[in-house]
Order: structure tokens, then C-alpha cells, then sequence
């Protein structure tokens, strides 16, 4: 199954993984940076989990595939 | 084999294609040597994936005082002052822009929907009460940015007119330098009374926020900061309101596919990737480093083409049409790396917004002159229309 980890450190607060995936990423109220809503998304989602990794501009998303 | 080093000014591609010799070098030489005006040697990058790897590398400095620019009689520039974080590196870049991203968030922005409705309308009921022919961008495309980011920081109406009259001449067509310098020493001093004017009496918005953060922000700082927000506000969005809807007058069949509710996200990710209004930007080497297998030296400026990335068939199928219902996730238009534009989701709302309110507004709306007769923005830093007549049908 898919596992999303977000590195807050390396987060610039874009906001592409929130406007990419809502259903997976928000952003905080105070900095704007990367709040994971589902860490184990559903496989339907799964493609815009990898999308949201792939345009994040600060490489700070990735996921896992685990069986 | 030695090649010359490409040389500014770039040819033109046309007015809705990237340069000439960029679009031809990208395939075979995703990076190149060129020679900016001052004289320097450094490197131009074509390819989207190499100017997204440029981009993330810190090895790639953005600090304003290193680099060369493709603007000739650019002089050497002195480094950013405090708060100017857009020409600055982590940790001092990052300290500024973390004060100010919570502000520009997706879920915050789209809070704006209904205030930038407003506003076009009311711009939109101003052009109709004119009635044709009118200038798009002296009627709407301009003016509802500049609104929106006004309201946004806090910029009272008083203040407001007299920035807006010095904003426009900062981007007028045949302003002298020492003109627009003397329109931004204007702007400058507006917002530094305006600064005093928050911390006396702090309201509900962002330089407020600012004047009042914990961060302890001087005057100095808060004034470059709010001319940062308040010029990347304004020229970004109105050159994309601009450019955009006179591409999409040459290609009325995708009219529908932006007034479409369901397809208008997307839509204008395809705007924005077949027309950034940025050129490029610059990025200077603090260390030798090797690029698609060139070396590249300390000190030598990198500039990357974001119009030529957004062009390339590694990422997008039939780069060259613009085509609204075309999957357009990727385009760099708003950069890559900590760098990434803060105000792309204000952008976003704010485009989301204007495009369709004008079109359903005026479904007659037609280029008033002959496409070659707009005047383009091919000599200003952010590319764009400087007038775009327009008229529609009236009933009468």
C-alpha cells in the first residue's frame, strides 16, 4: 500500500500537494506548510499522491509503495 | 566543435512562441553558452528537467549582487536589502518568506473568490458603460490585480490611487529610466508612510500583520517587503490577463473550455504554461558543478528559460498548440525550487476569476486591430501586451 511522508523542514509552502491532491495535503494556517490529511491513501489516489511528489518545487514529499 | 555563444537580445518566435534560437537549441543543447551584456560568459538552460534540477540545486545562488541578466545596461546590482528575500538564499531567504506564507495558501486564496467576482464585475459594468472600443488592459487586466493585491495588503484608497498612477508609469511603454526611477522612489515613500500609518493604527490585513508579528520587522524591511508583494502583484497577473485573452481572441473555439466552471482550473494551467509572462530567471553558481555533462564554473550566471520548459515535448504532447482541455500540470511558469512563486494561488484565483467573467460578459468580444498592430512587451523584464484594443457587439 501507498505511505506519503512529508519533510515540513524542506516545505516552501507552494501549496502544489494542496492544489494537486486535496484529499491527501493541506497546509497549516500559520505557515502554510504541508499537513498530510491521509498518510495511507486508498489506491485511487494514488496517482495524484505521485503527481503532487513529482511537481512538489522543494522535493519534500515522497511515497512509498509497501507491501 | 565550437559554437558562438548565444548573445541578447533573442530573436523573437512570435508573439505567442519563445525565442528563436532557444526553441531550436533545447533538443540537441538543453544547456548553452551565452554572453550576457556585461560582458560575461555563463550558460543558458532550455530543457524542463535540467531547469528544474538547476532550480532545487543551493549550489545555484539567487542572490542578486552574483549575477549577470540578459537586460542590457542592467549595471552591477548591490545586494538585496533587508526584506527583499526574492534575491536573497536560505536561511536569510527563508526567515522572510515563512513570515509571509501562511498568507498565500490555496484554502486562503480561494477565500478571495467572491471579493475578485465583485471586483470584475464592476470593472466589466465600467466597460460596458464605455462601451467599444476599449483597452483590456487599461480597463480590467491591469486595474483587478492591483485591486485585489491592494486589499490584500492593507493599501487604503487614498494611497491607492496615487500608487496606481506611479505603477503605471513604472510600466509605461516609453517611460526613461530616470522616470521609472523616479516613479518608484515614489512608491517607495508611499509605502514607508504607509508602514508608519499601521504601526499607529494596525487594521485587519497583512502589512498590519506584519507591522504587529513577533518577528520585530523594522521599517526598512516591512517597506521592501510590501513593494516586493505589491510589484509581484500587479505586473504577473495583469500580463497574463492581457497575453492570455488575446491569444484566446485568436482562437475563439477555446473560448468555451475557460467559461466552462468544470474546465477552468485546467484551462488556465494552459495559459499560463503557453504564455509565462516570466522570460527566465538567473541563478549563479557558488561552485564548480556539472549540468547535462557541462561544467559549470563558480561564478558563472545561469539563466533559465521558463517559456522554452514549458514547451517541451518531454512533459507536454504537441508542446507548440495551445490547447485548453490538455493535461498542463507541470508547466513552470511559476518557477521551481524555494524560489517557487508565493502569490501562484492568488494568481490562480485571481485568473480563474477574470477570464470567464469577461468572456460571459462580452461573448462578442473581438481584437479591435489587427494582431500585429498590439503592442508586445519584448523589451520589458515580464513579457506581455502593452494595450490590447478590444471590441463587442452593443444592443442598440
Amino acid at each position: 500500500m501507498t505511505r506519503i511522508e512529508a519533510d515540513r523542514e524542506l516545505c516552501v509552502s507552494a501549496g502544489m500537494c494542496a492544489l494537486t491532491a486535496p484529499e491527501i495535503f493541506d497546509q497549516d494556517d500559520d505557515e502554510g506548510r504541508v499537513v498530510v490529511l491521509d498518510a495511507r491513501p486508498s489506491a485511487d489516489l494514488r496517482e495524484g499522491a505521485l503527481e503532487a511528489a513529482r511537481l512538489c518545487p522543494a522535493a519534500a514529499l515522497t511515497v512509498h509503495e509497501e507491501p | 566543435m565550437t559554437t558562438e555563444p548565444l548573445t541578447f537580445p533573442l530573436t523573437s518566435g512570435g508573439t505567442f512562441s519563445p525565442p528563436k534560437e532557444l526553441m531550436a537549441m533545447r533538443g540537441e543543447r538543453p544547456i548553452a553558452r551565452v554572453r550576457y551584456p556585461d560582458g560575461k560568459l555563463g550558460w543558458m538552460v532550455t530543457r524542463r528537467a535540467t531547469i528544474r534540477e538547476v532550480l532545487a540545486n543551493p549550489v545555484f545562488s539567487a542572490r542578486q549582487e552574483l549575477r549577470s541578466t540578459p537586460f542590457s545596461g542592467a549595471g552591477p546590482t548591490p545586494p538585496a536589502p533587508p526584506g527583499m528575500f526574492i534575491g536573497m538564499d536560505p536561511p536569510d531567504h527563508t526567515h522572510y518568506r515563512r513570515l509571509l506564507t501562511g498568507q498565500f495558501t490555496v484554502r486562503r486564496m480561494r477565500l478571495l473568490t467572491e471579493r475578485v467576482e465583485e471586483i470584475a464585475e464592476e470593472h466589466l459594468d465600467r466597460m460596458a458603460a464605455a462601451g467599444p472600443p476599449v483597452d483590456l488592459v487599461r480597463a480590467y487586466a491591469s486595474p483587478i490585480p492591483a485591486m485585489v493585491i491592494c486589499e490584500l495588503l492593507g493599501v487604503p484608497q487614498d494611497y491607492r490611487t496615487r500608487f496606481e498612477r506611479e505603477a503605471a508609469e513604472m510600466s509605461r511603454r516609453d517611460a526613461t529610466p530616470e522616470e521609472r526611477q523616479h516613479a518608484m522612489v515614489g512608491i517607495f515613500s508611499y509605502l514607508g508612510e504607509l508602514v508608519g500609518r499601521k504601526r499607529v493604527e494596525p487594521t485587519d490585513d497583512l502589512l498590519s500583520g506584519l507591522v504587529t508579528d513577533d518577528a520585530g520587522l523594522t521599517d526598512e524591511e516591512l517597506t521592501n517587503l510590501a513593494f516586493m508583494l505589491l510589484g509581484a502583484g500587479l505586473d504577473t497577473t495583469a500580463n497574463s490577463l492581457g497575453l492570455g485573452t488575446f491569444a484566446l481572441l485568436c482562437h475563439p473555439e477555446q473560448i468555451p473550455v475557460i467559461t466552462n466552471p468544470e474546465t477552468v482550473d485546467n484551462a488556465v494551467e494552459e495559459l499560463l504554461r503557453f504564455l509565462p509572462v516570466v522570460p527566465g530567471t538567473v541563478r549563479t553558481a557558488l561552485a564548480d558543478v556539472e549540468v547535462e555533462g557541462v561544467q559549470v564554473r563558480a561564478g558563472e550566471s545561469v539563466m533559465v528559460s521558463l517559456p522554452t520548459a514549458n514547451r517541451d515535448p518531454e512533459r507536454f504532447t504537441d508542446p507548440d498548440a495551445l490547447d485548453l482541455a490538455r493535461p498542463a500540470a507541470g508547466h513552470v511558469a511559476f518557477g521551481h525550487g524555494v524560489h517557487q512563486c508565493l502569490g501562484q494561488q492568488l494568481a490562480r484565483v485571481e485568473l480563474r476569476v477574470a477570464f470567464p467573467a469577461l468572456f460571459r460578459r462580452f461573448p462578442s468580444l473581438r481584437l479591435a486591430v489587427p494582431p500585429a498592430e498590439v503592442p508586445l512587451r519584448d523589451d520589458m523584464i515580464m513579457y506581455g501586451v502593452h494595450e490590447l484594443p478590444v471590441a463587442w457587439d452593443t444592443e442598440s
